[in-house]
């Protein structure tokens, strides 16, 4: 126990607790920049000064408490210090606030909002730099960068790529990709954990709101949306609702008010992922085929084991993920049977994720080796855009349904978002499948929740086979290098780039922490265990599906429709 | 075996050797500086990424990732220079070489650049070529010494 | 009869640097052999009683240093020795390495012995060339002699030191930006606390400390921590190595007992100015220490009067002091790691705002903003860099600011804002 004051106030801390924790448990105010929670503390952009009772300047980000500890956090000294250091970031950032993304949301602009900077005292050295925006996924603009480091310790620790980071010294600093090059399909998965995590708008989703505009207003076209899981359990937030609020249904009103023809779930094509899957697996484990097996639905990954493991290849399924499996079926199996024309059909996809825009535009993803299956992908931050800018009232709005015929859906796929939603959704049906008898119990908790690599066994068909499930890139890293030195026990793995599966995605809200997380993975495992169907070959649209239009799993129009190959790349 | 595998064996593979490998590769080729090519093969060498070994490389004076002279001419700008006449020789060298503070000479031979002090403040002004610190510089001595590096090709 | 007092600098001529056998005739190595028939704890004692403190500008109490690594559970330790002396105006540890290279290793031992540390990094600047080539062959002759490597005079302990090299970067001589580089990584300093000794090297218990530093250790052991420190002032004991340069008659290395008057030292030693000039300016430490006007100097060297690091920079009646704190300025703007705002910033601002002045075409307010940026910088910054950057602006301003206010633009002018 430490006791120290602040301001004054009498405090009681824990022993090793900053006095940034500190002063946030008390409800007191410190401004910050380069801190971010869960990330590891590197105390350079200085905002957080405050005064210790020995006259020094300290970063309360940094510091830890001691016993006697008297700290003042607004003295005019600490003032004069964190507006001399936020004018000089302003000295040298592209200040035209009114024409960028982050205007009203950008953590800068609070701090010198609060401050009260009218002025600079230091005259612009800013130097127009050159925008990349060479890739579908993300946008990088060096000219609002103010080096806080946030995105390099995403990537490099987090992420464990390192694809971008300091470059050059002194004023010359910039943030970066190696040898002065774009981000590129080569060493960037587009993930977007570094666009999550920047305070400004130097790392951004690349915004494609106006191309969804101008088809919701081409009355020639006929627009259709499909929905992530992990949106309906994060827009809400996005909205202003607490973490984790389930708006599914004011989701779809939403989605309905922007002028959307048809809203469909992307869980539907979830359920036909798992049937696919586990056929897969299946035929992989009896027949023969690479194994262990890896899940194919996480765009990062893909493109992390195209760039690193390329001889790897093989293991992964080759099944297409939700997203394009729903945008294949849209343009043939949905187009014919509405008689609608392919080419007037444009199909738009909410996701939490960046690489999903990068996805989309893959040369594999499009039946008719022309249009693209999927025309474009949003994120849920720009779903959120389009709300505002609509001025819908979002808490008010009317719970609607998914529109049919692809909006049954079941528990299992529901849990997609999450980390462990795959696996469990695949176990649910393969064990069901080859064991020839319901499961006693359908939820397998080893899976669930935010450890870094996690394990399941499971009784298939009298053999006890191992499972693992990983998130975050540095930690699938550590199982995938057992599978290429062929030591690997598991049979089936299921890899998301992001830090707690999809709801984590670089695409969500701003200010996503592991403590959000966790509220978005429990919603998620809620929304599945208040649904009536909880296994993926339980849905009857489906069976329909296989009957009406694809045969039979794995067969020849789920191949050509279904499934994808894969890119060695580097 | 190439040079830079040579260079990569002579130090444990650990990636706290960086710095060394990057410094002996400059030394051991004609142009002293990193291609990317060169960069790609040492982030695979130590398991790193290519963007961590060029940020390294872009941080330190001594490691360039453009193309530079066969000789760096490194003329010592700080104070205690500065006192003693340093500008004078930077002028005179600059006639000599005929290039400015950045360049590279015609033929490739010399990069003229300002460093900051090389501790060798008691022999002030100086330079430093390669392995060589050149001390109590004057116009006369600067000829010779350029001349020394201008024969030797 | 010199005023100097010559102990760390007494085989400086004397003896051959690349041979082992004459710095063992002179007296080497005896203090490691009777340091390893003695307690830790009563090792510490001498450097206690010594009251030795850093030498590379810092001067922190070395003995804490030892206590802390000795205190620390983890078990892994480093011995680092920053040979990176970039502070301009400083060549004293290359003279003790490239003349008199055994007696920074004997001090390196003696400290492993006390720490149990297993490993040791002599950190030399890229541009040291020949001190390096020196240092690894006395390292070599150390090692053939059993003072370094497995079973050190058959004590059972180990203890090896390894050579690295800096690649251009003054602020490798700050103590995390140089565990940063000997990591592989660019030199950019970390929070503290944590400190080296809990938190250095890999994150492993480090004591980083100065050439000149460890130069001492064996001289304290021989000649005992009392006697050692009836030499110098109150705070400030033993002698410094100060490194005379500038517009200096006689430029060079010259040992002292702290307290001498610093005036003494720049007639006696230093010769006064060259060629008959007159006196102007003194600058004390390198380029991140004060200046003094000439009739300022009148006081003693030690740490509570900023000698720093030790260097005296003399600069006669042709100087500007605004052109010298411009030239200090570039150089820190250059060397400037970029990692916090305000130094990365802040440098440049000081330069182009120093440079205006130069130009006669500084306005008052840009001048008082270049003071409330160095106040900032000094309070804010992260590393030692920042934070003692803006001192020959601020010591400046103190003792010629009429100077440098008149030769501001006589108009305000919102060109600036």
């Amino acid at each position: 126990m430490v006791e120290l004051k602040i301001n004054n106030k009498p405090i009681k801390a824990e022993k090793g607790q900053t006095i940034l924790e500190v002063a946030r448990d008390n409800n007191i105010d410190i401004p910050t920049l380069c801190y971010y929670p869960d990330l590891d503390i590197h105390s350079e952009c200085r905002v957080c000064v405050v005064e210790d009772d020995w006259g020094n300047l300290v970063t309360a980000c940094s510091t830890e408490v001691r016993d006697g500890m008297e700290v003042k956090t607004n003295t005019p000294r600490v003032l004069e210090s964190r507006r001399i250091v936020t004018e000089l970031m302003l000295a040298n950032h592209d200040t035209n606030c009114t024409m960028c993304e982050k205007n009203l949301h950008c953590e800068l602009q609070r701090i010198a909002s609060n401050l009260g900077i009218k002025e600079n005292r230091f005259g612009s050295v800013w130097e127009k730099k050159e925008i990349d925006d060479h890739n579908p996924s993300v946008v990088r603009n060096p000219n609002r960068c103010v080096k806080c480091g946030r995105c390099i310790e995403v990537c490099k620790e987090v992420q464990g790529i390192n694809v971008i980071d300091y470059m050059n010294r002194s004023h010359e600093t910039s943030v970066e990709p190696t040898y002065g090059r774009y981000l590129s399909y080569e060493d960037c998965t587009f993930c977007g954990q570094c666009s999550s995590v920047c305070p400004v708008a130097a790392i951004t989703e690349k915004d494609e709101t106006d191309r969804v505009w101008e088809a919701l207003h081409d009355e020639k076209k006929h627009v259709v949306v499909q929905v992530a899981p992990a949106v309906r359990v994060s827009l809400g937030e996005e909205m202003g609702q607490k973490p984790g609020s389930i708006v599914t249904e004011q989701m779809v009103a939403a989605l309905k008010k922007l002028g959307f023809d048809r809203v469909f779930d992307t869980d539907f094509t979830a359920d036909l992922t798992i049937i696919e899957e586990g056929h897969e697996l299946i035929e992989r484990v009896t027949e023969g085929g690479a194994l262990p097996m890896m899940t194919s639905c996480c765009p990062g990954w893909i493109s992390y084991v195209e760039q690193n493991y390329p001889d790897l290849i093989d293991n992964l399924s080759t099944c297409k993920s939700p997203q394009q499996m729903f945008g294949a079926l849209a343009k043939t199996y949905y187009a014919e049977k509405e008689g609608i024309d392919p080419k007037d059909l444009f199909v738009v996809s909410m996701m939490p994720c960046t690489a999903k825009k990068f996805e989309a535009s893959r040369e594999e993803m499009s039946v008719t080796g022309e249009d693209p299956d999927v025309d474009v992908v949003l994120t849920t931050r720009e779903l959120g855009r389009m709300i505002r800018q609509m001025g819908i009232d979002f808490d008010k709005l009317e719970k609607t349904p998914f529109d049919n015929p692809f909006g049954i859906t079941t528990g299992a796929a529901a849990i997609f978002g999450a980390t462990g939603g795959v696996m469990e959704a695949a176990l649910r049906t393969v064990s069901e499948v080859v064991n020839k008898k319901p499961l006693e119990k359908l939820d397998f908790e080893t899976v669930r929740g935010m450890d870094g690599i996690k394990e399941a066994e499971v009784e298939l068909g009298g053999n006890k086979v191992k499972v693992a499930v990983a998130h975050t890139l540095s930690q699938a890293r550590k199982v995938v290098e057992d599978v290429k030195a062929g030591k690997s026990e598991y049979a089936f793995i299921e890899v998301m780039a992001c830090p707690g599966g999809c709801i984590g995605g670089g695409g969500q809200p701003y200010g996503t922490t592991n403590a959000i997380r966790e509220e978005r993975i429990r919603s998620t495992y809620q929304v599945d265990s208040t649904m009536k169907l909880r296994k993926s070959h339980e849905n009857p649209v489906i069976d329909q599906l296989y009957k009406e239009y694809l045969e039979k799993p794995l067969g020849h129009k789920s191949h050509k429709l279904l499934h994808t190959h894969y890119t060695k790349r580097n | 075996m190439s040079v830079l595998q040579k260079i990569l064996n002579q130090n444990p593979k650990t990636e706290d050797y960086l710095i060394e490998t990057l410094l002996s590769l400059q030394e051991a080729k004609d142009e002293p500086y990193i291609t990317e090519e060169e960069i790609a093969d040492i982030a695979e060498h130590y398991g790193i990424s290519p963007t961590r070994v060029s940020s390294v490389a872009s941080f330190y004076t001594l490691l360039s990732l453009r193309p530079r002279g066969k000789h760096i001419v490194q003329v010592c700008r700080d104070v205690p220079c500065y006192l003693n006449g340093s500008e004078n020789i930077l002028e005179a060298i600059k006639k000599n070489l005929g290039c400015d503070k950045g360049e590279t000479t015609d033929d490739g031979l010399f990069t003229l650049e300002e460093t900051s002090c090389l501790g060798n403040c008691d022999g002030s002004p100086t330079m430093r070529i390669g392995e060589e610190t050149y001390t109590n510089l004057d116009t006369k001595k600067v000829e010779t010494i350029l001349a020394k590096y201008r024969e030797a090709k | 009869m010199t005023m100097e007092k010559r102990i760390l600098t007494a085989r400086f001529g004397k003896i051959d640097p690349l041979s082992i056998d004459d710095y063992i005739a002179n007296g080497g190595y005896k203090a490691l052999a009777a340091a390893v028939k003695m307690e830790a704890g009563s090792i510490i004692d001498e450097i206690e009683t010594s009251k030795l403190r850093g030498r590379g500008g810092a001067a922190f109490p070395t003995f804490i240093k030892l206590k802390a690594l000795v205190g620390e559970k983890e078990k892994t330790r480093y011995i680092v020795c920053n040979a990176d002396e970039g502070e301009p105006g400083n060549f004293k540890d290359r003279h003790l390495m490239e003349q008199d290279p055994h007696q920074m290793l004997e001090g390196m031992i003696i400290s492993a012995y006390v720490t149990q540390a297993q490993k040791g990094y002599i950190y030399i600047r890229g541009e040291y060339d020949k001190s390096m080539a020196i240092v690894k062959k006395a390292l070599a002759q150390a090692r053939e002699k059993g003072y370094l490597g497995k079973n050190i005079l058959d004590t059972g302990f180990d203890f090896d030191i390894e050579v690295r090299s800096g690649a251009g970067a003054y602020v490798c001589g700050e103590e995390f930006a140089l565990i940063e580089s000997l990591e592989g990584k660019a030199g950019r300093s970390r929070p503290k606390p944590p400190f080296p000794t809990n938190a250095g090297v890999f994150l492993k218990p480090t004591m980083l400390n100065n050439v000149e530093t460890f130069a001492n250790i064996p001289h304290i052991l021989e000649m005992g921590g009392a006697e050692y420190a009836k030499i110098g002032t109150e705070s400030s004991k033993g002698t410094k190595l100060v490194s005379i340069s500038g517009n200096a008659a006689n430029r060079g290395v010259f040992e002292v007992p702290f307290g001498v008057s610093l005036k003494d030292a720049i007639e006696k030693l230093g010769g006064g100015v060259a060629d008959g000039r007159q006196l102007k300016m003194v600058q004390l430490s390198g380029a991140s220490g004060p200046i003094l006007p000439a009739d300022k100097i009148d006081i003693p060297i030690d740490f509570d009067h900023d000698i720093g690091a030790g260097a005296i920079i003399l600069m006669d009646e042709r100087t500007d002091i605004v052109d010298v704190l411009v030239r200090h300025a570039e150089f820190f703007e250059h060397e400037s790691c970029g990692k916090c705002t305000p130094c990365r910033e802040g440098n440049l601002h000081l330069v182009r705002i120093l440079r205006k002045v130069q130009a006669g075409s500084a306005t008052a307010s840009e001048l008082k903003a270049a003071e409330n940026l160095a106040d900032a910088m000094i309070n804010t910054s992260l590393c030692g860099l920042g934070q003692s950057a803006p001192v020959p602006l601020a010591t400046a301003l103190a003792s010629f600011g009429d100077q440098i206010r008149d030769s501001l633009a006589q108009t305000e002018t919102k060109e600036n804002a």
